[in-house]
C-alpha cells in the first residue's frame, strides 16, 4: 500500500539578515530542516520528537504548506506539494489539518466557537445550508467532548483544555485524512493532558486518521505514536517503532534523550544511569560539519566531522544516522 | 465555570439544552466602559454637545448670517447675552446672533473632527492591515509612501492649498483627510504584524481562507479596539487643527463659521469687554475636547484591560 | 526546629470582579539541607505560596498566617529585615531567568554588586568569587564569559547564572519556582544535576516548585501535593509515589505517560483545574474526584498526620484507588 504522505530529502531554509547589513548583501541561511525523509502510512501515527530548534514545527508547517520548502519533495497522496494546480491545492488544504500548541492563541478571540469551528467548512463548501453547518458543528463539538449548547460562547470563556478541543473540532470538520498536531498538549495542565491525548487517540482510531504528532516530550510521543522520528538540528537521527526506540535506541542522541526524560518513580529514577548530555544545541545558522550531533556526542570519532552520516536501515523500519551505532552501548530505561 | 461534559447525563439532554449566549470581548469592554464614571459622563456631555449642534438651530431666533444693523456700534450694552432680545449668547461684532453662530460653528467643528477620524479609520486601518498582512515588498512600498507623505510639512501645504484654491470647506476636509490616516496606517500595520503571527491567522491561511477574508474576518476585528481608541483621540486633534487654521483666518468661509473662527473673532474684542464673544465658543470648544479625551481614555481602559 | 515553618498561610487577591483565594490555609515546614517538592497544576497556589514567603506578592495580594524562618515571622517583620533575610538567607530562582537579570548590565557587574553590597567585598574579590560560583554551576570558560551580557547566553546558561547568583551569599534556603519548565529535557537534566550538586556541596535546603512529577521523583526528599490552594497530601517522596493516599495524587500519577511502561490508555481526571474565585465549599478536588463521597462536597477534609505522612481526604486510605 502506498503511503499517504512521503517526504523526500525535504529542506527548509530561512533567510536571516545580520543586523545592520545592507539591504543588497546576500542574507545568511538558517537550515531549519535539512534532507528529512520519511513515509507515513495511511492510518498510522508518526511521532516527531526533538528539542527546541530541532526544526520540528517548521517541518509540520512545510507539510501543511504554510512555509515553502527549499529542496526535496512532499508527496501527499502522490501529488507533489510544490507543483500542485489550484484544484489539487484546495484538496490538500482540506485534507491536511493542523492543531497547535497554544490553544487560546489558535482561536480568534472575536469569533464565537461555532463560527470558529465552521470556518473551514464555509471556506471549502460555501454552499452548505446554514442549518447543516450548524448541525455538523454541534455533532463535532459533542464528539470532542464539548457541550453543543456552548456554540455561541467566545474562546476566552473556556479553559485551556476546552480551547484545545475547539481547535481539534475545527481541524476535523472537513473530515481530513491527515492531522498534524504541533505540541498539542504541552501548554496544558498535567491532569488535562491525558484527556486530550486520549481524545486524539480515540479520534484517530474512529475516523481512520493518519496523524503526525510533534512534541518535545518523548513520553507523550511514545505513548501516542506507532513510530517515532528523532530530530536534531533539522536532521533525522533515528526512526523506529516507538516501543523499539524507547527500549533499544541505537543513536547516541536518542539514548541521551531517553536517559534525560525523568520518570515519575523515585526508586527507578535514582537507579538510572545519567549520562547527562554536555552543552547545548549549536546555532542552526552555522551547524557543525558532518554529523550535526558530533559537538555533544559522547561517542564522537574524528571521522564524524567529515561527512553527514546517511540513515542506515537496521530492519523492522528501524533507521539510524550513526555509523557507530553498533559500537554504542545499550542504555535501556528498563531496570 | 462551564458545565463539565462528564456530568451531563446524556447526549440527547445536552442537545436539548438551550444555547448559551456568550459574552463577547465587546460586551466585556462595554461593561468596563460603563463602570468608568468620567468616561460615561463625558459621553453624555458629548451627546448633549452633538444635540446642541444638530437641534440648537431650532431654538435660535435669528439666522446665523442675519446682521442686526441697529446693534452695530453699541455692542457693549445692546449685544450682551439676554433672554429679552433672544440673543441668548449675545451678538458678535457685526451684530450677528452668537447663539446661532455657535450652533453652526460647533456643527462644523464636530464634522471636521468626525470626518477626519472616519477617513483615518477606514483608509488607515485597511491600508495598514493590508501592508502588514502581506509584508515583504508590498509592506515596504506601502509604508515608504506613508513616510514620504508624513515628511511633507502638511500645515504649510494646506495653507498654500487654501490660499491658491480659495477657502472652502471641501478643501479643509480634503486636507484633513489627507493627513489623518497616516498615523493610523502605521498603528494598524504594527498591530497587524503581531496579530498576523498569531496561530489563528495561520490556521485560516492553512485552511485556505482567502487573504481578503483573513484581513476582514481575523485581522481587522482584532485591530478595532486600538483603532477606535486612537480615532476617539484623533477627533479632538482634528478639531484643534481646524481651529488653528481658522484662527489664522484660512478656515471656513464667511458667513459659515467654526469654533476656531469664533474664538479668533472673540479674542480680538476681548479687550473691549465683550467677554461673551469668546466665552461661549471657548466653552463649547473646551468641553468638547475634554469630553473626547475622557471618552478615549475610558475606551482604552475598557478595550485594553492589560495596560492598566 | 525546622528552618522554615509555614503556619496556616492564606493568600488572597482583590480583583475588580471578585476576591481570588489563591492559598487557603497551608502549613508545612522544611529542615536544614532538606529538599521539598511542592507539586501542583496551574491554580494550585504553589507559586503564590512561595511569593508570599518571599514578600513578592502582587500589589493586590494579601497574605495572612505565619512564615517563620529561624523563628522570625517573614510576614510581619519590617521591610528592612525582610530584605536582609531575602538577600542573605533565602534566595529564589524563577522559570524565566530574565525576570531577575538586568539586560543592560554585564553578568560580572550584576553578580559583584550582590557581594559588594552584602559582604563588603572589593570589586576585584567580588568578581573572582562570582567566577568561582559560575564554575560551580559548570558554566564552561566562566572567567572569560563573566563579562558578557545576559542576552548572549542560552536559556540553560541563563538559568545556571541565576542559580549562581542566588548562591552567592550562601543562602540556607533556595526556592526554585519551575526552574526547568522552559528548558529542553537534556538541558533540564543538566540543571537538575547542578541543583543536586549545590545541595550536596553547600548543604542548601531547596524548595522545588513544579508540575513535573518526574523531576520531583529524581530530586526531592519530601513531596507536598497542592490543589485549589490547599495541601492534598504530603510525605517522603518514595513512600508517596509508591502509595499515594489521595485520589488526586494517584490520579495524577496514572495520568502521565511514562517511558518505562506502555499503557494502552491513560487514566484521566475528568474536568478542569478549579476557578480560584469560585472554589467549591468542601474539598476543592471533589468536583473532579472519581471516588467522591457525599460529605466531600459539603465539608472540607482536615489535613491529618499519620507518621511521616499527612493527607486531607474523607476517603479511608486503603480505599484510595
Amino acid at each position: 500500500m502506498s503511503p499517504i504522505l512521503s517526504v523526500r530529502d525535504l529542506s527548509v531554509t530561512f533567510d536571516v539578515r545580520a543586523p545592520g547589513a545592507w539591504p543588497w548583501t546576500p542574507p545568511g541561511k538558517l537550515h531549519a530542516v535539512s534532507k528529512v525523509s520519511f513515509d507515513l502510512a495511511s492510518g498510522e501515527c508518526l511521532g516527531i520528537v526533538g528539542e527546541s530548534g530541532s526544526g520540528k514545527s517548521t517541518l509540520a508547517r512545510a507539510i501543511v504548506g504554510t512555509i515553502p520548502s527549499s529542496g526535496g519533495n512532499i508527496l501527499f497522496e502522490g501529488a507533489d506539494l510544490a507543483n500542485m494546480d489550484p484544484r489539487q491545492r484546495r484538496v490538500h488544504r482540506r485534507d491536511v489539518q493542523m492543531i497547535f500548541q497554544d490553544p487560546l492563541a489558535a482561536l480568534n478571540p472575536r469569533m464565537t466557537v461555532g463560527d470558529i469551528i465552521a470556518e473551514p467548512l464555509i471556506t471549502h463548501e460555501p454552499k452548505t445550508p446554514r442549518a447543516e453547518v450548524k448541525a455538523r458543528v454541534r455533532t463535532l463539538m459533542e464528539k470532542v467532548g464539548l457541550l453543543p449548547n456552548l456554540v455561541n460562547r467566545y474562546p476566552h470563556e473556556f479553559s485551556g483544555g476546552q480551547c484545545q478541543r475547539i481547535g481539534i473540532a475545527r481541524a476535523l470538520i472537513l473530515k481530513p485524512k491527515l492531522l498534524i498536531c504541533d505540541e498539542p498538549v504541552s501548554a496544558l495542565d498535567v491532569s488535562v493532558q491525558a484527556q486530550v491525548i486520549n481524545l486524539l487517540m480515540d479520534l484517530q482510531r474512529d475516523m481512520g486518521l493518519s496523524m503526525i504528532f510533534i512534541a518535545h516530550d518523548l513520553s507523550v510521543v511514545n505513548h501516542i505514536s506507532d513510530r517515532t522520528l528523532v530530530l536534531y538540528l533539522g536532521c533525522v537521527m533515528e526512526t523506529a517503532d516507538s516501543s523499539i526506540l524507547t527500549t533499544a535506541p541505537e543513536h547516541p542522541y536518542s539514548q541521551a534523550l531517553i536517559a534525560s526524560v525523568p520518570i515519575p518513580d523515585p526508586v527507578l529514577e535514582r537507579a538510572r544511569p545519567r549520562p547527562v548530555l554536555e552543552g547545548e544545541l549549536p546555532s542552526p545558522l552555522n551547524p557543525p560539519s558532518g554529523c550535526v550531533f558530533r559537538t555533544r556526542c559522547p561517542k564522537v570519532q574524528l571521522s564524524c566531522a567529515d561527512k553527514r552520516p546517511a540513515l542506515t536501515d537496521l530492519g523492522n523500519a528501524h533507521q539510524v544516522a550513526c555509523p557507530f551505532h553498533a559500537a554504542t552501548q545499550l542504555l535501556s530505561v528498563q531496570p | 465555570m462551564l458545565p463539565n461534559p462528564a456530568t451531563v447525563e446524556s447526549v440527547a439532554e445536552a442537545m436539548n439544552m438551550a444555547e448559551i449566549k456568550g459574552r463577547s470581548l465587546w460586551a466585556d469592554a462595554r461593561q468596563r466602559f460603563l463602570h468608568n464614571k468620567a468616561a460615561v459622563v463625558s459621553l453624555i456631555i458629548l451627546a448633549l454637545v452633538g444635540a446642541f449642534a444638530l437641534f440648537g438651530g431650532l431654538l435660535a431666533q435669528y439666522e446665523n448670517d442675519f446682521v442686526d444693523f441697529t446693534l452695530i456700534g453699541s455692542n457693549a450694552y445692546k449685544g450682551v447675552p439676554s433672554l429679552e432680545t433672544s440673543h441668548y449668547f449675545g451678538t458678535d461684532n457685526s451684530g450677528r446672533d452668537l447663539f446661532a453662530r455657535t450652533v453652526q460653528g460647533t456643527g462644523i467643528s464636530l464634522m471636521v473632527g468626525i470626518v477626519g477620524a472616519l477617513v483615518a479609520v477606514v483608509v488607515g486601518t485597511l491600508y495598514g492591515a493590508t501592508a502588514g498582512y502581506f509584508g515583504g515588498r508590498v509592506d515596504g512600498v506601502m509604508m515608504r509612501i506613508v513616510d514620504v507623505l508624513m515628511s511633507i510639512p502638511f500645515m504649510f501645504v494646506l495653507i498654500l492649498m487654501l490660499v491658491i484654491f480659495g477657502r472652502s470647506i471641501f478643501m479643509l476636509f480634503l486636507g484633513i483627510g489627507l493627513i489623518s490616516w497616516l498615523d493610523m496606517a502605521r498603528i494598524a500595520r504594527g498591530q497587524t504584524l503581531t496579530i498576523k503571527n498569531k496561530e489563528f491567522v495561520e490556521v485560516a491561511h492553512a485552511t485556505g481562507v482567502h487573504p481578503v477574508k483573513i484581513i476582514l474576518r481575523h485581522i481587522v476585528p482584532n485591530l478595532l479596539g486600538i483603532v477606535i481608541v486612537y480615532a476617539t483621540l484623533l477627533v479632538p486633534n482634528m478639531i484643534i487643527f481646524e481651529s488653528f487654521i481658522s484662527f489664522l483666518g484660512l478656515g471656513v468661509q464667511e458667513p459659515a463659521t467654526s469654533l476656531g473662527a469664533l474664538i479668533n473673532e472673540g479674542s480680538s474684542t476681548m479687550q473691549y469687554g465683550y467677554y461673551w464673544q469668546i466665552a461661549f465658543p471657548l466653552f463649547f470648544f473646551v468641553v468638547t475636547i475634554f469630553a473626547f479625551f475622557f471618552v478615549g481614555d475610558g475606551l482604552r481602559d475598557a478595550l485594553d484591560p492589560k495596560d492598566r | 526546629m525546622p528552618l522554615l515553618e509555614i503556619d496556616n498561610l492564606r493568600v488572597s487577591f482583590t480583583t475588580a470582579d471578585s476576591d481570588v483565594n489563591a492559598v487557603n490555609g497551608v502549613s508545612f515546614g522544611i529542615d536544614k539541607g532538606e529538599t521539598l517538592a511542592i507539586v501542583g497544576e496551574s491554580g494550585s497556589g504553589k507559586s503564590q505560596t512561595a511569593f508570599a514567603i518571599m514578600g513578592l506578592l502582587a500589589r493586590n495580594g494579601h497574605a495572612t498566617g505565619a512564615a517563620r524562618f529561624d523563628g522570625q515571622d517573614l510576614l510581619s517583620i519590617s521591610k528592612r529585615d525582610l530584605n536582609k533575610i531575602r538577600s542573605r538567607e533565602i534566595a529564589m530562582i524563577f522559570q524565566d531567568p530574565m525576570t531577575s537579570l538586568n539586560p543592560y548590565l554585564r553578568i560580572s557587574d550584576q553578580m559583584a554588586e550582590v557581594l559588594m553590597l552584602h559582604k563588603g567585598m572589593s570589586k576585584r574579590d567580588a568578581i573572582n568569587e562570582s567566577a568561582h560560583m559560575l564554575d560551580a554551576v559548570r558554566i564552561p570558560d566562566a572567567r572569560a564569559r563573566i563579562s558578557m551580557f545576559p542576552h548572549e547566553f542560552s536559556g540553560g546558561m541563563r538559568q545556571r547564572i541565576m542559580i549562581a547568583m542566588a548562591l552567592l551569599c550562601q543562602p540556607r534556603l533556595l526556592i526554585a519556582d519551575e526552574p526547568t519548565t522552559a528548558l529542553d529535557v537534556t538541558v533540564q537534566a543538566q540543571i537538575m544535576q547542578v541543583l543536586s550538586d549545590i545541595r550536596s556541596n553547600f548543604g542548601t535546603a531547596v524548595i522545588l516548585i513544579t508540575h513535573d512529577l518526574g523531576v520531583v521523583a529524581g530530586f526531592c526528599d519530601r513531596t507536598l501535593v497542592m490543589y485549589g490552594g490547599q495541601i492534598m497530601e504530603e510525605g517522603p517522596t518514595d513512600n508517596l509515589f509508591a502509595n499515594p493516599s489521595h485520589p488526586y495524587t494517584s490520579g495524577l500519577l496514572r495520568a502521565v505517560p511514562r517511558l518505562d511502561r506502555d499503557d494502552a490508555k491513560l487514566a484521566t481526571i475528568a474536568g478542569e483545574p478549579p476557578d480560584m474565585s469560585r472554589l467549591p465549599a468542601g474539598c476543592p478536588f471533589s468536583p473532579r474526584c472519581a471516588q467522591v463521597l457525599d460529605n466531600c462536597r459539603a465539608e472540607r477534609p482536615l489535613l491529618e498526620t499519620d507518621g511521616t505522612r499527612r493527607r486531607a481526604c474523607h476517603l479511608p486510605v486503603h480505599e484510595v484507588a
